[in-house]
């Protein structure tokens, strides 16, 4: 096997962290439902994850993944709650579309 | 071999996200979800981070990605309709994520010093040599306490989304009735 | 020995008199505030007395002349410049502090049978303590900074008693008009103090005199400038052309005021300061010539008004402005001890002039108009004699007082080349319309029958004649010491110079003429206003255009009111009223307000409660700092080098 293909720069790694994370900040942007917006999030988590992980390798310092493992337990948390809120939004005004649950107008 | 596996598990990721942002239904979405996950997980291996790469799949595909499925069917919400959008978010929004995007490749693609990921990197029988190893060490001994900490913030969080979300719970609406789900 | 005179008990007390008769005045019995006003100033006239005494040479005590007395605490202190309280008795401070005390206690005794039925009894006695507490400190003043506020306190004292009957339009408008007219005076004062700064760098009178006395050669140029900015702070003080304007006003106030004021001591002060920077005035013979010639002008333009006027007051009013004209003339001809010399013999008759005028007033209930009195000479055998006496005097009769100080002044004046002998025409000419105009009152006042039967006249109290009869004496052998020994007491401090005459006989012939003009006067007034007293009217008729512009003042208050008065209220109501306060503070008012209702507008659609639009907003915040910590190394990235010591970059 050529150490070409063996090999994959870090660079490409965190490359991706940052497209799936510019993907996720669009959804957050243009996505009308709520659930899909809160989905949107979830993807942003898990780019950050990815470069988190990459940089664990890089510097081969274990406290990066650990670091993850801890990002993870939160947004589980989160995740909970955040649902939890939509569903009591929900049973209140009846929709998830984003643009009707406008309350904190001034 | 590594890169081979990259390419075609990073396009998996690309592919998920991109459709997430297509797809109408949320469901079609929640599904688009787990597949950016499931592959996020196989890039974990990649890069040597084996328990990472468990924890991905248990705790995210297999559990919130679950959750958001089971919401999503419990509210049967629908397939979006077109709204008033927001002319600030594609007018403040957009030039802001693409220039996120920006600096963010720009530093990526100028920076020296990253090295490279080999397949296999780490690999070893070394017990004590082991990314299970090292991480449980860590985890066990000097993080001890936010771990326990963190266990009890779930808790809480479970508490509470148990709290909000009770049918007992709830706002009472404009009209002063109790609104259930149509 | 060195005694110590106490000079800052001379100040003090008035002051203290001031504060007690004015804050607690109006709970006081009467007589009690009467012992507080009158305590003040003859406490003072003491001091000044047992002064005198010292620089008699008479007592057993020596003083060092000049005596100063300086208080502990520095005034001002600023680089060079020091300027200190500090209080400088000498020959010339210690004549007009005679003058000021002695007189100012005298017609204290007057007001208190004169305001007896007065409300605002003890405020004016404590008005009258605090003008004497200013008065004095600018005597006594060592530099010209405490001059100024002597001479700024006076201006107040002066306002505050004019309009002393506030309640009535007329004395709340002389007041204001007094105070005003001061204030363009006092304007070039202080341009004369900055001067006096910046080309001396000191405010001292011993030291400015010093450093001109120095400097022989230094003549003119700034010098003039600085004397011309004094002078016109004189003007307006003394009453001169062109700012005599508020002194015939001022006879709203009270009679005993006007003569205190008036006549004796406030308006004294211009010819007194002219005569304390004298060196400079002698450094400056241009400023001196235009002094010569503002003094003779103005006395004899004030007596021609003073011919026609009808208010016993005016009338006195106009022949004290006139006669200030005298006392600049004879600072003009650098016969200053001369001045000082008719200072201090006007003070008396013309103080006495005044007190005997208030008392004719008292007498026929407050009636001024001379074409209604007559006859009171059967009424008041005491008023008359003593403004007889007066009238004597000022008209220049020997061997009254008022004949040496004139005398000198005339004398001085002919002595100075073909100019000083035009000025002494002048003066002379007025000698004749003083003693014209000054007859034409004490007949229309004293003699033939009484125009007004209804009244019945009744003499004054002994309270107000008393002071009547000292003036009379002091009027008339106040002038006996003589112009020769007066100046040689005030060589040291004025540099008198008393020219020798030429032949020794022109002094006679001057003092011969001077007498004759005098008495021409009494003849003309005799023939107007007793003999045929229709005859005035009908010269009248014959001129009437020049009797209007007599009557009428020449029309001065009426053209300085078109000219001045009227275009500064405008301009000051158009950019006062609507420039500043409309339109600019206005418009700052309306453009906060506006900028608030703005800004909040503008933020308060920001706060959408739309969800996306704060994403979006979110979106930016983070793309923004991100741009902030990365911008070196992009903008190293493209070239640009930016060394931030901040994060250890």
């Amino acid at each position: 096997m050529s150490s070409f293909a063996q090999e994959v720069p870090l660079s490409w790694y965190l490359l991706l962290s940052s497209v799936l994370f510019s993907l996720g900040v669009v959804g957050f942007l243009i996505k009308r439902n709520l659930i899909t917006v809160f989905m949107s999030i979830e993807l942003m988590l898990n780019a950050v994850n990815l470069s988190f992980v990459t940089f664990a390798h890089e510097w081969h310092a274990v406290k990066g993944q650990i670091f993850v493992f801890f990002v993870m337990m939160v947004a589980a948390a989160e995740a909970a709650v955040g649902l939890a809120i939509i569903i009591a939004v929900f049973r209140a005004r009846a929709t998830l579309s984003v643009d009707r649950i406008n309350l904190m107008k001034l | 071999m590594h890169l081979i596996l990259f390419i075609i598990f990073a396009g998996f990721c690309l592919a998920g996200a991109i459709n997430l942002l297509l797809q109408t239904h949320p469901i079609n979405s929640a599904l688009s979800l787990i597949v950016v996950m499931t592959s996020l997980a196989v890039l974990y291996l990649l890069l040597g981070a084996e328990f990472l790469a468990a924890a991905q799949i248990i705790v995210y595909s297999g559990a919130i990605m679950v959750l958001f499925t089971f919401v999503v069917m419990l509210l049967n919400a629908g397939r979006e309709e077109r709204t008033l959008g927001s002319r600030a978010a594609l007018s403040v929004g957009f030039p802001s994520v693409v220039a996120i995007l920006a600096v963010l490749s720009t530093i990526i693609i100028r920076a020296q010093g990253l090295g490279v990921a080999r397949l296999g990197e780490g690999l070893t029988n070394d017990p004590e040599k082991s990314n299970m190893f090292q991480v449980s060490r860590v985890l066990f001994h000097e993080l001890l306490l936010p771990f326990e900490v963190t266990s009890i913030l779930i808790l809480i969080a479970i508490l509470g989304a148990v709290a909000i979300a009770s049918p007992g719970h709830g706002y009472t609406g404009d009209d002063g009735e109790r609104i259930s789900h149509k | 020995m060195n005694v110590h005179l106490h000079l800052w008990l001379i100040p003090l007390l008035p002051f203290v008199g001031f504060l007690l008769n004015g804050i607690l005045g109006a709970r006081l019995p009467r007589w009690l505030v009467t012992v507080i006003g009158l305590v003040a100033p003859l406490v003072s006239f003491v001091v000044v007395a047992n002064a005198a005494r010292s620089f008699f040479g008479l007592g057993s005590a020596l003083v060092s002349i000049p005596y100063i007395e300086t208080c502990p605490f520095s005034w001002i202190s600023i680089g060079t410049l020091h300027v200190d309280f500090s209080f400088v008795l000498d020959q010339l401070s210690l004549v007009m502090l005679l003058v000021v005390t002695g007189v100012g206690f005298l017609i204290h005794i007057y007001s208190v049978g004169y305001m007896l039925g007065d409300r605002g009894f003890a405020r004016y006695f404590a008005y009258l303590n605090l003008f004497l507490f200013f008065m004095t400190l600018l005597v006594l003043a060592g530099n010209t900074l405490l001059m100024f506020v002597g001479w700024e306190g006076v201006g107040l004292a002066s306002y505050l008693l004019i309009g002393f009957w506030y309640q009535k339009d007329s004395a709340a408008s002389a007041g204001k008009k007094a105070f005003i007219v001061n204030r363009i005076g006092d304007f070039g004062f202080l341009i004369g103090i900055f001067l006096l700064i910046g080309n001396f760098g000191t405010l001292t009178f011993a030291e400015i005199g010093a450093k001109l006395s120095a400097n022989p050669a230094w003549q003119g140029g700034i010098l003039t400038v600085i004397a011309l900015c004094l002078l016109l702070g004189a003007t307006g003080k003394s009453a001169q052309l062109p700012l005599y304007i508020w002194l015939p006003d001022a006879m709203e106030g009270p009679t005993p005021v006007s003569a205190l004021i008036h006549a004796a001591t406030m308006v004294t002060a211009g010819v007194y300061m002219i005569a304390r920077t004298h060196v400079l005035f002698d450094h400056a013979p241009f400023a001196l010539g235009v002094v010569a010639v503002v003094g003779a002008a103005t006395a004899i333009f004030a007596a021609t008004i003073g011919l026609v006027q009808n208010d016993i007051k005016r009338v006195l009013a106009y022949s004290t402005i006139s006669q200030l004209g005298y006392m600049f003339l004879g600072c003009g001809v650098a016969a200053y001890s001369a001045a000082v010399f008719h200072l201090v013999t006007h003070a008396f008759f013309k103080a006495l002039l005044f007190l005997a005028a208030g008392s004719v007033i008292h007498a026929v209930g407050g009636e001024q108009d001379m074409r209604k009195m007559g006859g009171l000479r059967k009424h008041l055998p005491v008023t008359f004699w003593t403004m007889t006496t007066a009238v004597l005097a000022i008209a220049g009769f020997p061997p009254l007082a008022g004949f040496f100080s004139k005398d000198a002044i005339l004398f001085a004046a002919f002595q100075q080349g073909p100019s000083g002998m035009l000025l002494w025409f002048v003066g002379l000419v007025t000698a004749l319309l003083t003693s014209l105009y000054m007859f034409r009152l004490w007949y229309m006042t004293f003699m033939g029958e009484s125009r007004s039967p209804e009244v019945h006249p009744h003499e004054s109290p002994w309270s107000m004649l008393a002071p009547l009869l000292i003036l009379a004496l002091l009027s008339i052998c106040g002038g006996w010491i003589g112009i020769e020994r007066f100046s040689q007491f005030l060589m040291p401090s004025t540099g008198a110079r008393l020219a020798e005459s030429a032949t020794p006989h022109l002094e006679l012939y001057l003092t011969a003429a001077a007498v004759a003009v005098a008495l021409l006067g009494w003849l003309i007034a005799d023939r107007l206003y007793r003999q045929k007293p229709e005859l005035p009217a009908q010269l009248a008729n014959t001129v009437p255009g020049a009797y209007k512009l007599l009557a009428n003042k020449y029309y001065v208050d009426e053209i300085y009111g078109a000219t001045i008065v009227k275009p500064l209220l405008g301009f000051s109501r158009y950019m006062l009223g609507w420039v500043v306060d409309v339109a600019i503070l206005g418009g700052i008012a309306w453009l906060l307000g506006g900028t608030a209702l703005l800004t909040g507008a503008i933020l308060q659609r920001w706060q959408s409660g739309n969800l996306r639009s704060y994403a979006a907003w979110l979106a930016l915040g983070a793309a923004a700092i991100l741009l902030f910590m990365t911008a070196p190394s992009m903008l190293g990235a493209a070239g640009v080098n930016i060394h931030l010591n901040w994060m250890g970059r």
